[in-house]
């Protein structure tokens, strides 16, 4: 049965996709350059003056978009969905949301 | 002296042997080769992934086995594994099905070759745990290839079959091989298996994701939001759309071929899409659906030896639909009596009963038809009960409608 040594998987050569029909499986295939931070409705502000450091911000950001300055945690605004677990979180209330206006 | 061989072995098998049809499904999956089979166990095919289980301890199928917490989780790790390039098996029925829909509706869509028996159970509620078809009815809107078996042989051949007409390049889509709870998951006989040579021959060169994969060499996003009401307009949905309903139609063909080259290795010919049995000369018929044919095709030749002139019209592959072969069947009879072993709640009747006025709309004569609806919750249709609907058929020929469906098992 299938443990016969003589059987293998024959490896495929990578598909021409110009030749696959385009009405199978839907794909996207072109990357989209659009990052979290160009739909944000709010941005967090971290007050360099109250922020001691303590990195729970660091420790409770889902997308890990807070990063390190020498003696404050700052955010990555392009990585940055605005979500505010931050702000809630920070115990020093060094953090605030404020909105997106252009 | 030397005793004479009782059976001449069919070319192409290995050895035959004594099973129930949710066995020999687990051998045809054997000797299908697939890469990663999940499971979640349901009345009545528990046996079934049981079997493949122990297939895949004993090292008979080199496959990863997935025991997953629901059957939500069992489609949604065969759609991974068919994206990377495997070959997936997975069996369900009933409630486990209906917990499967989610992923179950997108699977068509996305073109996966997934193949999964359905071990067909009746709707609850209320509670039963029995064959019945009305799961597998209750799905046949959804884009995946439906096809019947009648007997435990034709469970095994046909599951093979499936990744032949599912991976078809002009088809790419999942199949569900339907066999009944019950009668075929538990009834016993005795059954040919083929040659494994034979079956990788048959089944050709593993090759499922062609047209798209989860590739780090080659990365795509697979099924993302496709325009609409929002976005760039809806022709690229439609043009998906569109392609999956070309797909179910090139099916036909393909399931049709898959048969023939089935019978010339291992000598077996199935009706690939709908059966004629003794219609020829047939002023009436039965139309049937699954395991039930057996004692139907008992039941037309005592009636033929009666002087009836009755045949019967079996159904194979009821998705895609085979308008063009069902017309052509019907056009050969003045009457026919459809029995159905599930509901359609929107018509009064069975779903194959409605299918098939469909297909009288296109016959271009008027062909006198009604519904029986009978083994229902895994109640027996016994060649009695076809007696009783051959009976009842030959009266609506005589000009006597039908007052509403003749329920077979109502006071059984």
């Amino acid at each position: 049965m299938s443990n016969d040594p003589d059987y293998k998987m024959k490896a495929h050569p990578r598909p021409d996709m110009s030749q696959v029909p385009d009405n199978l499986c839907p794909v996207a295939i072109i990357e989209n350059g659009m990052l979290p931070g160009d739909w944000r409705a709010e941005r967090p502000v971290v007050d360099r003056a109250k922020c001691v450091k303590c990195a729970i911000c660091w420790i409770f950001c889902p997308v890990q978009c807070i990063v390190e300055k020498p003696a404050w945690f700052d955010v990555n605004y392009d990585t940055c969905k605005g979500c505010g677990i931050c702000a809630v979180e920070c115990p020093h209330n060094a953090i605030k949301m404020i909105e997106e206006i252009k | 002296m030397a005793t004479p061989a009782l059976k001449m072995k069919h070319p192409g098998c290995a050895q035959s042997i004594v099973c129930d049809g949710n066995e020999a499904a687990a051998w045809a999956v054997a000797l299908a080769r697939p890469d990663l089979v999940a499971v979640y166990p349901i009345t009545p095919q528990s046996s079934l992934v049981e079997y493949v289980s122990q297939f895949i301890a004993d090292g008979k199928i080199q496959a990863e086995l997935m025991n997953v917490e629901g059957e939500h989780s069992v489609l949604s790790a065969l759609h991974g594994a068919a994206l990377a390039g495997g070959r997936t098996y997975t069996a369900t029925c009933g409630p486990g099905l209906a917990f499967m829909f989610e992923p179950y509706w997108r699977t068509p869509g996305m073109r996966l070759p997934i193949v999964a028996s359905l071990v067909t159970r009746d709707g609850i509620t209320p509670q039963c745990v029995w064959g019945g078809q009305q799961d597998a009815m209750t799905m046949k809107e959804t884009g995946w290839i439906q096809i019947y078996c009648e007997t435990v042989q034709e469970v095994l051949d046909t599951t093979i079959m499936a990744y032949r007409i599912a991976e078809h390049h002009d088809v790419m889509l999942p199949v569900n091989i339907c066999h009944d709870g019950n009668y075929l998951s538990y009834g016993v006989t005795q059954v040919d298996v083929p040659e494994q040579s034979a079956v990788d021959d048959y089944l050709g060169e593993k090759d499922v994701n062609w047209h798209v994969a989860l590739d780090p060499m080659r990365p795509m996003a697979v099924d993302p939001l496709t325009g609409g009401a929002g976005g760039p307009g809806p022709s690229k949905f439609v043009a998906y759309r569109k392609g999956l309903c070309e797909g179910m139609q090139n099916a036909l063909g393909v399931i049709e071929q898959a048969h023939t080259d089935w019978a010339d290795i291992f000598g077996r010919d199935y009706a690939p899409l709908v059966e004629e049995y003794r219609l020829d000369d047939a002023d009436y018929a039965l139309v049937t659906i699954g395991s039930m044919t057996g004692a139907a095709k008992d039941a037309i030749d005592s009636a033929r030896l009666r002087g009836e002139r009755v045949g019967l019209i079996k159904i194979k592959t009821f998705r895609p639909f085979p308008v063009e072969a069902m017309t052509r069947a019907l056009k050969k009879v003045e009457a026919v009596g459809v029995v159905d072993r599930s509901v359609h709640y929107g018509w009064d009747c069975g779903p194959l009963y409605q299918e098939v006025l469909s297909c009288l709309y296109r016959a271009g004569k008027p062909v006198a038809a009604g519904p029986f609806i009978g083994g229902l919750a895994g109640a027996d249709l016994t060649e009695g009960h076809f007696a009783r609907a051959i009976e009842r058929t030959a009266q609506l020929l005589a000009g006597t409608e039908f007052d509403g469906p003749v329920w077979l098992n109502e006071n059984d």
